[in-house]
């Protein structure tokens, strides 16, 4: 064996994205090929998906997709689930054997509502509920982990590369009207199959390029909040982040950007529009625990639309291009043309810019 | 000249194909393969398509033109030669280079000649035709960075926090500058004809390559950023 030193290996997460503003359905096939030419970006400890839109015919339930190590692991998760939740489907997710993907956990997923009753004996929306059950089942239950949770939403993960990962789930059979997707390369955390991305809560879910070093006093934070970071990697942490500021807090998708991204004190103090100004003084001072250091490119999926967003200082690479109805994200150029030959308007958002795409009102359930 | 297709090769593949070829070769369908023609000497290539990370990367003395966008690190560590892009680059675009040419018609992403260099006779020049980034020129050490903001329709020239930490060298910036926030440690002033001779057969040379006239391109005044040597660069991120 080779040791650093003695061997390079380039290498640093992949990220992309396509979505339709016209809602129309695209299968998987067309983003497994976007990673293809983004490679060497992996190394084959983590790849995976999410694709939005791909259970219309369980619009109105929860998608629970989760690993556990052994069957009576499943058996004891689907005892505890059936006693707050209605589960109207319970089925392995559909998988192809393929050798370069091996030890796999097993892979299941329960379409639920959560119980009514339990909804009002708790006092509690049916999102915090679940939200506070994955938390639970997957800080207190060992070997089950839920890795997503949302309505007519999904993501796949596993160990491999991404575009293996991909076949290995039969993303091609499913159809979608936007669909992220990640080439992991794990620098100091392990290559295990819940630490692959995307990181789902409810339907929010991210693919991150990056490595964040605020990771501690975030994961801190996000905690007081009932929030328990149980992954071993540090998207993880802004997954809830997100969730946090955008469902607790009812922050836009803008306003939660200058959070995270915050610009440079400097930057705000030169700022010549006053309520911009004054707007980013206040997120800055309330949230100060939630900026997010270090580098990162991440796109951030939500059922109706998905955000791209750089760090402040723009350590990762990243670039849109569109054509038609489509949008198209990726942290290479060339994964943009694998989808789209012809795409336009490819430019590169400034660092801590979010690009925020929408699907046209009413046609996205 | 041959011609290498590049279609579902590594970049292993494309470089070794480029190593066997002519002195004058063509890469058609590119998409993203890295390294292309590392290190090499004494070749002319034109890319169509995407190159990948890392194009020209140790550049010896070889001619590449791109006749779309490239990605990032765009003549890493360059040493000779020149790299000629008729669109867009990425960011970190001339790397530490320590000679040669980068002349690119668009847009460059954010640190266009981070860590530029210069060594006696030689000397990196960088131009870009359209806008970059921020941290243009983040500790430039030598060389002559250009950006004449040509069609950048309303966007600043250069985005926040140029010359950051730069000590050496030179940069040329096409306009006035006046919104421009520049570091303590520099100096900008508007280009004097003298200043403007230094980068005369550069810009000529440009303007030939992508068909601009000279005349109009001097019509706007250069603002000429040096580092100041009595007021050396301190720090940017953390105060030590």
């Amino acid at each position: 064996m080779k040791f650093e030193g003695q061997v390079r290996i380039p290498s640093g997460c992949a990220i992309s994205a396509v979505i339709s503003k016209e809602g129309n359905k695209m299968s998987g096939e067309m983003i497994i090929n976007s990673m293809k030419p983004m490679h060497d970006r992996s190394n084959g400890l983590g790849g995976g998906f999410a694709g939005y839109g791909i259970y219309p015919q369980y619009k109105d339930f929860y998608a629970l997709h989760m690993f556990f190590d052994t069957r009576d692991t499943r058996k004891k998760c689907e005892a505890f689930l059936k006693d707050q939740f209605e589960i109207v489907q319970s089925e392995i997710i559909p998988t192809r054997k393929i050798p370069v993907i091996t030890n796999e956990p097993i892979i299941w997923r329960y379409f639920v509502a959560p119980l009514q009753s339990v909804l009002t004996s708790l006092q509690l929306d049916e999102n915090e509920f679940v939200a506070r059950t994955v938390m639970k089942i997957n800080a207190e239950m060992p070997g089950a982990y839920v890795f997503s949770s949302g309505k007519n939403m999904g993501t796949f993960k596993a160990v491999g590369f991404p575009e293996d990962v991909g076949i290995f789930y039969k993303l091609d059979e499913y159809e979608g009207y936007s669909w992220t997707a990640h080439g992991r390369y794990p620098t100091n955390t392990p290559g295990w199959w819940g630490g692959a991305h995307p990181f789902t809560l409810l339907d929010y879910s991210i693919v991150h390029n990056g490595e964040i070093s605020s990771y501690d006093a975030n994961r801190r934070f996000m905690e007081m909040f009932g929030y328990k970071c149980t992954l071993q990697t540090d998207t993880e942490v802004i997954t809830y982040i997100m969730d946090y500021l955008l469902r607790i807090q009812g922050l836009t998708l803008g306003e939660a950007a200058s959070v995270i991204a915050a610009p440079f004190w400097s930057t705000i103090e030169a700022k010549t529009d006053l309520n911009d100004q004054q707007k980013h003084t206040y997120l800055r001072t309330i949230f100060p625990s939630l900026l997010i250091t270090g580098p990162f490119s991440i796109v951030l999926g939500f059922n109706g639309g998905l955000m791209a967003l750089n760090d402040r200082l723009k350590l990762r690479s990243m670039v849109v291009g569109e054509k038609k109805d489509k949008v198209f994200i990726a942290s290479e150029e060339a994964a943009i043309r694998t989808m789209e030959p012809n795409a336009e308007n490819i430019w590169s958002p400034a660092g801590g810019e979010p690009v925020i795409i929408k699907v046209k009102e009413g046609v996205f359930l | 000249m041959k011609i290498i297709n590049a279609a579902n090769l590594n970049y292993r593949a494309v470089n070794e194909a480029l190593c066997n070829a002519d002195k004058d070769c063509m890469i058609e369908s590119c998409c993203g393969q890295r390294f292309i023609a590392a290190g090499m000497s004494d070749k002319n290539i034109t890319i169509n398509g995407i190159p990948g990370n890392a194009l020209g990367s140790y550049l010896n003395n070889a001619n590449i033109v791109v006749n779309a966008n490239a990605q990032d690190a765009v003549g890493d560590t360059m040493n000779e030669g020149k790299i000629l892009i008729h669109g867009n680059i990425g960011d970190a675009a001339g790397y530490a280079m320590r000679g040669g040419k980068i002349y690119v018609k668009g847009n460059a992403g954010y640190r266009a000649g981070i860590h530029m260099k210069a060594y006696k006779e030689k000397i990196p020049v960088m131009i870009i035709g359209g806008h970059t980034g921020s941290f243009l020129g983040e500790y430039q050490a030598g060389g002559i960075i250009i950006v004449l903001g040509i069609n950048t329709v309303g966007k600043p020239i250069v985005g926040n926090f140029p010359c950051t930490g730069m000590h050496g060298g030179k940069m040329f910036l096409r306009g006035n500058c006046k919104d421009i926030c520049f570091p303590e440690q520099v100096t900008a002033r508007y280009a004097t004809s003298k200043d403007l001779d230094e980068i005369m057969e550069y810009l000529s040379e440009y303007c030939r390559d992508f068909t601009y006239s000279i005349d109009k391109l001097l019509s706007v005044p250069f603002t000429v950023i040096t580092p100041d040597s009595k007021n050396p660069y301190k720090q940017m991120y953390v105060a030590n």
